[in-house]
């Protein structure tokens, strides 16, 4: 589904990503984890097309197409999600009108109907259901005074809906407390099947304890420097990221 | 010879020896005035961002009386809103509408007739109220004083809440350019309450010229709303002015869309004479091409416990211009004052322009006031985040602006009317043309 090879990026001619290489498969979850400043947002960043980053060498090829001629509306069109470490608050859009606009956009670009307005909120309130959220939240301007768990939530509520093929998850666990942890967790679980695939990017080992990862990357300076199965998170939680600094050294 | 000598002259041959009565009396005393201050120009503090003295270099026709309009308007104005049960009233070039059959079956003791009609029926009343509130150093105002033939006169009386929507429309037409001075004046009983509509719409392709002053005295615990629209076509130059009188207790709510115009001044005054007055102010501005928009308020705190809340917000894309000054004056006996003014702008393109500049003077010391002005662009965060997922960059654009636009058109307490206005700026924002639904009027097609 996903593959990247030997990606550099830089942001204000610093170099972020150095080499990076990574392979996606349908039904995969992998986790990516690594210290501050290692690269992992950037990843997702890229991935997703924010043009505040510039790629500077490398390939990514999503779904057999060269991601790089995909705007970032057609990678979403395309099956790509992205859940934001800071989800953006935008006053005045409600999160009805954005989900149906998106969804039915989505929808135009593959060629199917678009969704009525009732048979939207059906839709919406079955997915509310399905990852628990509260509906209050989705009947107000998107994120817009939502606490930093809500935000997450909703950030998975918003997953539910556009059902992508292929999900980054940004330090979706941050801020988290248990509970809104769980929620978050339970999202990923409902939704992934043997079709779609995660990239669950983390700081901590907390999180793969309710999403399990098929594959643990661990990303240092700009590369993946370390892959294995799920039992590397564990190994980095006891052992800390000093152990991988001095075993890259 | 200087243009305000050039306009003294144009009265002088027009009105002066037109007998009025009580109109003909203060059209004197404001020639002497006019003439003591003049035409107000760039030097004038007020009139800073918008000189009108190109326009007013124009040679234009001053409509001496009501024109012989070849089809029914009233068959034409489809414009109501729908749902709103109003009461549409046609003004042709300034003139109240001698077809206007609004007047027929008013309640008893409401007066809505024609400026001309008012001085002569009802001159006790229109005299105590006739005048009295327009600026003190306003050029134009004076010029209106001078020139202005009619317009509405609306009285509500005491404790009348009047149920229908007054929807003033007010039509700029014929095949010559057109100089329009509408006056009107409105007096509010103590305790009524009324929900005003006004709509400018210019019918032809001439480069029309327009200054407008309305007057409205709100007795005590009174209740005015009023709700202006703006569409002009580009060649238009437009100065319309409001006047408010606001007595104990009263509340007023003025809200002005502009949508299109070619040159916009729109000047709101408010004087917040006695104790506990209310007043809210709130313009929504989208401007593009080489349109020109200037907002001036003025709102003065000449009594305690009153309070003022001003927000302004535009939108300004390709080469156009806009302005906003507001003023707001707390006199030093005016304690407990609240006082707020918020200007809020995005300048879609490099070569948009916008000048805003908030003046607060305070001579009392137990007040809130604050004020806050931007300008700024579309947030880069928040596109993205619409982009990602899945929505276009021109819908995601449409999308932030609208949710900025939306900060005022949610203040109509209406729903009909917050719907219409919220469709209204909507297709203006898609670039399309924004005539109101039904309308055949098509106002903004030239």
């Amino acid at each position: 589904m996903l593959s990247i090879k030997n990606l550099h990026a830089r942001i204000n001619g610093k170099e972020i990503l150095k080499g990076l290489d990574l392979e996606v498969k349908p039904g995969e979850i992998h986790a990516i984890m690594g210290p501050n400043g290692s690269g992992k947002s950037t990843l997702a960043a890229v991935l997703t097309g924010r043009d505040l980053f510039e790629v500077t060498a490398g390939e990514i090829i999503y779904k057999g197409k060269n991601l790089f001629d995909l705007s970032p509306e057609d990678r979403a069109r395309e099956g790509m999600f992205l859940s934001f470490q800071y989800p953006v608050e935008i006053p005045g859009v409600s999160m009805v009108n954005f989900m149906r606009i998106a969804l039915n956009e989505k929808r135009k670009y593959l060629g199917l109907e678009p969704f009525s307005s009732a048979a939207f909120l059906k839709y919406m309130r079955e997915m509310s259901e399905l990852v628990e959220i509260d509906t209050k939240l989705t009947n107000r301007s998107v994120n817009e005074g939502f606490s930093g768990g809500e935000k997450k939530k909703n950030e998975i509520f918003q997953m539910a809906i556009l059902q992508p093929m292929l999900s980054i998850l940004d330090e979706t666990d941050s801020g988290l407390d248990i509970d809104a942890l769980r929620v978050v967790a339970n999202g990923v679980n409902k939704l992934k099947n043997k079709d779609n695939a995660f990239i669950v990017i983390t700081h901590y080992q907390r999180l793969l304890d309710y999403i399990v990862p098929d594959k643990v990357h661990i990303l240092y300076n700009g590369k993946i420097v370390k892959t294995a199965g799920k039992e590397l998170a564990l190994e980095l939680e006891e052992k800390g990221y000093e152990w991988i600094k001095n075993s890259v050294m | 010879m200087t243009l305000t000598e050039k306009y003294c002259d144009i009265f002088s041959s027009l009105l002066k020896n037109s007998d009025n009565g009580i109109l003909s009396r203060h059209r004197m005393e404001a020639l002497g005035k006019f003439r003591e201050i003049g035409i107000p120009t760039h030097e004038n503090e007020n009139y800073k961002y918008s000189d009108f003295t190109k326009v007013l270099e124009g040679k234009y026709d001053f409509i001496q009386k009501q024109e012989k309009f070849n089809a029914d308007l009233n068959q034409y104005w489809q414009c109501s809103v729908p749902d709103m049960d109003t009461r549409v009233i046609l003004f042709s070039n300034g003139w109240f509408y001698k077809n206007n059959d609004v007047v027929t079956d008013l309640p008893a003791g409401l007066i809505i007739c024609s400026l001309k009609e008012a001085a002569e029926k009802h001159a006790a009343l229109f005299e105590k109220h006739y005048n009295r509130y327009i600026s003190q150093n306003d050029g134009f105002a004076y010029m209106n004083t001078m020139f202005a033939n009619d317009g509405v006169f609306i009285y509500v009386p005491e404790n009348m809440h009047v149920k229908n929507t007054i929807q003033l429309v007010n039509l700029t037409h014929g095949f010559s350019e057109r100089f329009v001075m509408q006056r009107n004046l409105i007096v509010m009983g103590n305790n009524s309450r009324m929900r005003l509509m006004i709509c400018d719409h210019t019918l032809n392709k001439a480069d029309n010229m327009v200054n407008n002053v309305t007057e409205s005295f709100l007795g005590k615990q009174s209740s005015l709303e009023v709700y202006s629209i703006q569409n002009e076509p580009d060649r238009s130059a437009v100065i319309k002015s409001l006047f408010f009188h606001q007595s104990t207790g009263s509340k007023l709510i003025n809200l002005a869309f502009s949508l299109h115009g070619g040159m916009l001044r729109n000047n709101v005054s408010v004087t917040l004479a006695e104790e506990n007055a209310d007043t809210n102010l709130y313009g929504l501005f989208l401007n593009d091409r080489e349109q020109h928009v200037d907002n001036f308020t003025s709102v003065d705190h000449a009594a305690p416990g009153c309070t003022s809340n001003q927000l302004y917000k535009g939108i300004l894309d390709e080469d156009a211009h806009g302005a906003f000054q507001g003023k707001v004056l707390v006199r030093k006996d005016s304690q407990k004052t609240v006082a707020y003014q918020s200007n809020k702008n995005i300048c879609l393109t490099p070569s948009a322009k916008m000048r805003t500049k908030p003046q607060l003077e305070i001579y009392a010391d137990d007040v809130k006031c604050s004020h806050g002005a931007t300008v700024g662009q579309l947030d880069d965060a928040a596109l993205f985040y619409l982009r990602s997922r899945g929505i276009g960059v021109k819908e995601a654009r449409l999308m932030l602006m609208y949710a900025f636009a939306d900060d005022i058109v949610r203040q109509i307490p209406v729903l009909p009317l917050k719907e219409q206005i919220s469709g209204l700026v909507n297709s203006r924002l898609r670039g399309e043309f924004s005539d109101c639904n039904h309308c055949l009027l098509n106002c903004s097609r030239h």
